[in-house]
């Protein structure tokens, strides 16, 4: 898919190969992961994808826009809940996922808006602060919701949430087909790739559109982009919204992938890690924030692996607790590909320019 | 009226401690236009500091009276956070003076990430109890009692106070400064060192972190890593409540925000007929801030600007 969004400047034929090359290892990569790996890789990519829809959502906001957002997780948080109060023992509502998962979106738009619309004045660090204290505000009340009406079940989070049923197919169940078991992360793998594809689409086709055009013209400058005739308020909450869509649709998903969600899941270091996807992917830029992502969500967890077993190697003991010394490189990473690399891993040819001419002048 | 006023004297405690942050953030700002992220984490920094150098001196057998044990461990916590400071500017700050705004931010939540973890390695995740050497004596003022510690807190914080506002406005560093904050530029055509002025704001900013740190952690008897986010988002609140960038709008920010936010407490669960209790204190401090920058985003003392970015 990646590969597909630079097509334009490839010639028909190759067009159609690249296509055809990344769709075949998109459909056998988890068969090889699984394979080789094992389940607990296969459910890390299906993290990856996730992670690319809130990556996206985020960059429309973020990349786009050029509206800084620090509570972005706020947006999955609530579309997590709107799935798991709407499909769980909880309150024993059980609606499918087709309900679910729109209605999750539909009101993470709306919370797209609510904090949009007081926020439209400020810009930069001011933004950042408000949308930081915005998905702090959501965090406490989920917390909290659980007394004296029980609503989000505070601290404890939601248990046994429905997993997502196509027909009567389970996705909870591993899948039985010609004597070979399929554990659920594969079923769960192509359905977030379709819905993947579709959020990768509809950012591709928005960047392209009249209101990503308008949405660059405010970015560089709000006030000539006004004189254009361009409707800032509009154009600002629309982004909101857009960016808060994807994130309600990935937590639905989250929701029913990890069958139990609680507010821990929706702190502040979450919002730190999708920003910094986009960022160290290369902001704006679709195929860079897709590479952000997925290196992102794996390389914490390679290094997961690797820690542990490395130290006892060379010292024979544990010096650094692994999970201690995880976030101790991504804090670092961020430090030193901050200045040695602002533009990211893999901006988009103008924003690379900008920079040049930047470090230049 | 009982509660009334315990809760004004609460509020003035954790609003004096939250002022002398507030310091911290908008000396910084006035001086670089920038938010100063790790601000927080120089703040538990400074708690951590002290509670170690006073755990270990009472572990030596060191036996003075504890508000000395304390005074020694703020003189070694206040070089370490001011040098803490120092570093912050020269690794976050200062390589990247003219990129994107976006790029400083990064690095700035990268180093507060990096310092939490250095925290966690030294002093581990769990709450670290501040010695009990510091008498826990309550006066009683109109019904409402309030611990002698409190009371230092209060005045210590408005001496430090009143001492920074005299040094901004009658010494030549504090010219330097506020030249600085006016045009850089200009500034260093007129003889100041701008990268000295920049690097001693941080490093006059952090010590301040320092002290609050240690009141944070004596009122509170206790530090923890993550102890930096909360306070120093509240502080933040507090400097641009009462104009971000204005030294005097700081501190009436901070002791604004620390009464709203007891007074909140206080009175919320009554407010609301016992819907939302006492543990929504922390959205107050949010709720301030987005009304403020809704209705007033200049703060209190601060000047009107046309753009704020």
């Amino acid at each position: 898919m990646t590969m597909a969004l630079e097509m334009n400047k490839l010639d028909t034929n190759k067009k159609v190969g690249l296509f055809l090359v990344s769709a075949i290892v998109l459909a056998v990569l988890p068969f090889v992961v699984g394979g080789l790996l094992g389940n607990s890789w296969l459910r890390i990519i299906d993290f990856a994808l996730l992670y690319v829809m809130l990556a996206l959502g985020l960059n429309i906001v973020v990349g786009f826009a050029g509206l800084l957002d620090l509570g972005f997780i706020a947006f999955y948080a609530v579309g997590a809940y709107t799935f798991a109060l709407l499909g769980s023992p909880h309150f024993d509502i059980h609606l499918p996922f087709y309900i679910t998962i729109p209605l999750g979106a539909l009101v993470a738009a709306f919370f797209g808006i609510l904090l949009g619309t007081p926020v439209l004045r400020l810009k930069g660090d001011y933004l950042a602060i408000v949308t930081l204290g915005f998905g702090e505000i959501v965090r406490i009340f989920m917390n909290n919701l659980n007394a004296p009406i029980n609503i989000t079940n505070g601290p404890q989070g939601i248990n046994l949430i429905d997993p997502v049923k196509i027909g009567g197919l389970s996705f909870g169940k591993p899948l039985e087909i010609a004597g070979h078991s399929f554990n659920s992360v594969y079923l769960y793998y192509y359905f977030f790739l379709a819905l993947t594809v579709l959020v990768v689409i509809m950012a591709w086709r928005l960047q392209h559109s009249r209101i990503g055009r308008a949405w660059v013209a405010m970015r560089e400058d709000s006030i000539a982009a006004a004189a254009m005739g361009l409707n800032i308020r509009n154009i600002k909450l629309l982004a909101f919204s857009l960016g808060a869509l994807s994130g309600g649709v990935a937590g639905g998903l989250f929701a029913s992938f990890q069958g139990f969600i609680s507010p821990e899941s929706f702190g502040l270091l979450e919002s730190v890690m999708i920003l910094a996807m986009i960022v160290l992917g290369g902001m704006g830029h679709i195929p860079g924030v897709i590479l952000g992502a997925v290196v992102l969500t794996v390389a914490p967890e390679v290094l997961r692996d690797v820690i542990g077993p490395l130290q006892m190697h060379t010292f024979g003991r544990m010096l650094i607790d692994p999970e201690n010394a995880r976030m101790l490189i991504f804090g670092l990473a961020l430090v030193i590909m901050m200045l040695l690399r602002p533009e990211g891993m893999w901006p988009s040819k103008r924003r690379k320019a900008e920079f040049d001419d930047a470090k230049k002048g | 009226m009982d509660i009334f006023l315990q809760q004004i004297l609460n509020g003035l405690v954790l609003g004096s401690i939250y002022a002398l942050i507030a310091l911290g953030y908008t000396m910084v700002y006035g001086i670089m236009g920038l938010i100063n992220f790790a601000h927080g984490e120089v703040v538990m920094m400074g708690a951590m500091v002290t509670i170690t150098v006073v755990t270990s001196l009472m572990g030596a057998g060191v036996n003075l009276p504890g508000p000395i044990l304390v005074l020694i461990g703020l003189v070694i916590a206040i070089p370490a956070c001011a040098l803490l400071g120092y570093t912050i500017e020269r690794v976050a700050y200062r390589p990247l003076r003219n990129a994107p705004r976006l790029a400083p931010l990064i690095t700035a939540i990268g180093l507060s990430i990096v310092l939490q973890q250095v925290a966690i390695l030294i002093w581990g995740r769990n709450y670290i109890p501040f010695p009990s050497i510091l008498s826990h004596d309550t006066v009683e003022i109109f019904g409402a009692s309030i611990t002698v510690l409190q009371i230092m807190i209060i005045v210590l914080c408005l001496v430090i106070m009143a001492g920074l506002l005299i040094m901004v406005e009658k010494t030549k560093l504090g010219r330097a400064m506020r030249a600085t904050s006016q045009n850089p530029g200009v500034a260093s055509l007129m003889g100041v060192n701008v990268n000295t002025i920049i690097s001693s704001t941080f490093m006059l900013g952090s010590a301040l972190g320092a002290i609050a740190g240690v009141m944070v952690a004596t009122n509170y008897d206790q530090a923890h890593y993550y102890m930096g986010f909360l306070i120093g988002l509240k502080a933040f609140t507090a400097a641009v409540l009462g104009g971000i960038g204005n030294l005097g709008g700081a501190v009436a920010g901070g002791i604004l925000l620390g009464i709203i936010e007891s007074l909140g407490a206080g009175y919320i669960g009554t407010l609301t007929g016992g819907f939302l209790g006492s543990h929504y204190q922390d959205i107050f401090a949010f709720m301030v801030l987005i009304l403020v920058l809704i209705f007033r985003p200049s703060g209190l003392l601060g000047e009107k600007m046309a753009d704020r970015a």
